[in-house]
């Protein structure tokens, strides 16, 4: 059982994460990632996409011809986030209100198609429903972080907006840290999410050499492997 | 016909037969939600409307006592907007409608005013804006609460002249960092009580199709 789902865990988190290593979803998480709220939404909605997306294709993969499977992924997809985003309008229109926006840019998202074509066309029903949560949970985990990031460097908060998610009760979960903090706007602008993401990115490979290292005794070469 | 053709046939449709699955799966999840939508989109606007105006100092059917405006340059508006009339027992109350400040730091800023029958502000509310966060979207009433100070205030309260930022010798403050955007605002609160006093009996003028 470990043996399946422990790699397919570890992948999602971290070794293949989607927006650290695979560097796909640039395009939504570089446009909503100025406030942790804002990242936790874009999250929670692309991880359930990804879920039933993942879930879906491959209880089909058998029956998908494969000249064809791209353009039936697309539709799948494509149904999948108007569904979600009918009945969460019909159903949960509060959390709509605020997710609703998110929920087109998902499309947007080559992850999904990207975890469709290398995972679920290939694997069970039950793998392929791991890999997309944890994929989706490793997306969220980034987004979150560097939305936390670019809101405390941008304009001094944290969680400001928290009850437009959590409800009235979460009002006082917001943390203004500096009072009469000037703001930073580079950090809420667009470039602001590409330096953070830069950032992230290079923290994670440090930290993958600095292992790597302990392990065992490894040239530099290993790590940036010369030009042949 | 060879085998190529053959599977190129098989290919086609199958594919069509994933297309029309996906396209009933939508069309069935469109048909079983349109109602409920539409009726979730009728009480978002209402209690948009009730923020402005209570709904105890009205007793009509406000989201259909309704009059068409076309576009009108005084609120910025390009098409056809919606004016909601507020009524208490046949007498108007209020009238609510869109206003548009087109000229926000990014773009146009999307307003809807509420103002009183004796021509004063029921209140403004920020609909839709792209300005800067952490600066210019102070507007929208969940950051900060200066759009709420609007409540009340009239053509003569200030006296027009006033009706501006103080950087401009006006009476509103602006934002540290942002002058803009609260000057488009303010701009498009004042174009609108114009229009207001101006188009007061048009704008309750009881419905032609009634």
């Amino acid at each position: 059982m470990n043996e399946i789902y422990g790699p397919i865990i570890r992948d999602g988190l971290w070794k293949n994460n989607p927006a650290l290593v695979q560097l796909l979803g640039l395009c939504p998480l570089l446009a909503v990632s100025n406030t942790f709220i804002n990242g936790l939404g874009l999250g929670l909605a692309t991880t359930l996409t990804l879920v039933f997306s993942n879930g879906l294709i491959s209880l089909l993969r058998k029956q998908i011809p494969d000249e064809a499977r791209l353009p039936v992924f697309v539709m799948i997809i494509a149904s999948i986030v108007t569904v979600i985003e009918l009945s969460m309008n019909a159903w949960f229109h509060e959390l709509y209100l605020i997710l609703g926006i998110f929920i087109p840019l998902i499309v947007t998202n080559c992850a999904i198609i990207g975890r469709a074509e290398a995972f679920a066309a290939r694997n069970p029903v039950g793998p392929s429903l791991v890999d997309g949560l944890m994929m989706g949970i490793g997306f969220t985990v980034v987004l979150v972080l560097l939305g936390a990031m670019r809101e405390l460097i941008g304009q001094g908060t944290i969680l400001s907006e928290a009850h437009l998610m959590f409800g009235q009760g979460a009002q006082n979960l917001s943390i203004i840290l500096f009072e009469e903090y000037r703001g930073f706007l580079i950090v809420l602008l667009p470039p602001g999410a590409f330096i953070g993401l830069g950032l992230i990115v290079a923290l994670k490979n440090v930290i993958d050499i600095r292992q790597k290292t302990n392990e065992s005794e490894v040239k530099l070469t290993d790590v940036f492997p010369a030009k042949s | 016909m060879n085998l190529i053709h053959k599977h190129i046939l098989t290919v086609g449709l199958v594919l069509a037969a994933f297309a029309i699955g996906a396209t009933s799966i939508v069309a069935l999840t469109e048909a079983n939600t349109r109602d409920k939508i539409i009726e979730n989109e009728r009480q978002t606007l209402l209690l948009a409307i009730n923020a402005l105006v209570d709904d105890n100092e009205y007793n009509n059917d406000i989201l259909t006592d309704i009059i068409i405006l076309p576009s009108t340059q005084q609120l910025a508006t390009k098409g056809n907007s919606t004016v909601y009339r507020a009524r208490k027992d046949g007498r108007p109350v209020a009238a609510v409608f869109t206003s548009i400040a087109p000229n926000g730091y990014s773009g146009k800023i999307t307003l809807l005013v509420g103002i009183y029958y004796d021509g004063s502000l029921a209140g403004v509310r920020v609909i839709k804006h792209k300005e800067t966060p952490g600066l210019g979207d102070k507007i929208n009433e969940k950051k900060t609460d200066w759009i709420l100070k609007f409540k009340g205030l009239s053509l003569v309260n200030p006296i027009e002249s006033r009706w501006a930022v103080k950087k401009d010798g006006g009476e509103f403050d602006q934002f540290t960092g942002a002058t803009i955007t609260p000057r488009a605002v303010i701009s498009a609160i004042k174009k609108s009580l114009q229009f207001f006093e101006q188009n007061q009996d048009e704008l309750f003028k009881e419905a032609n199709n009634e």
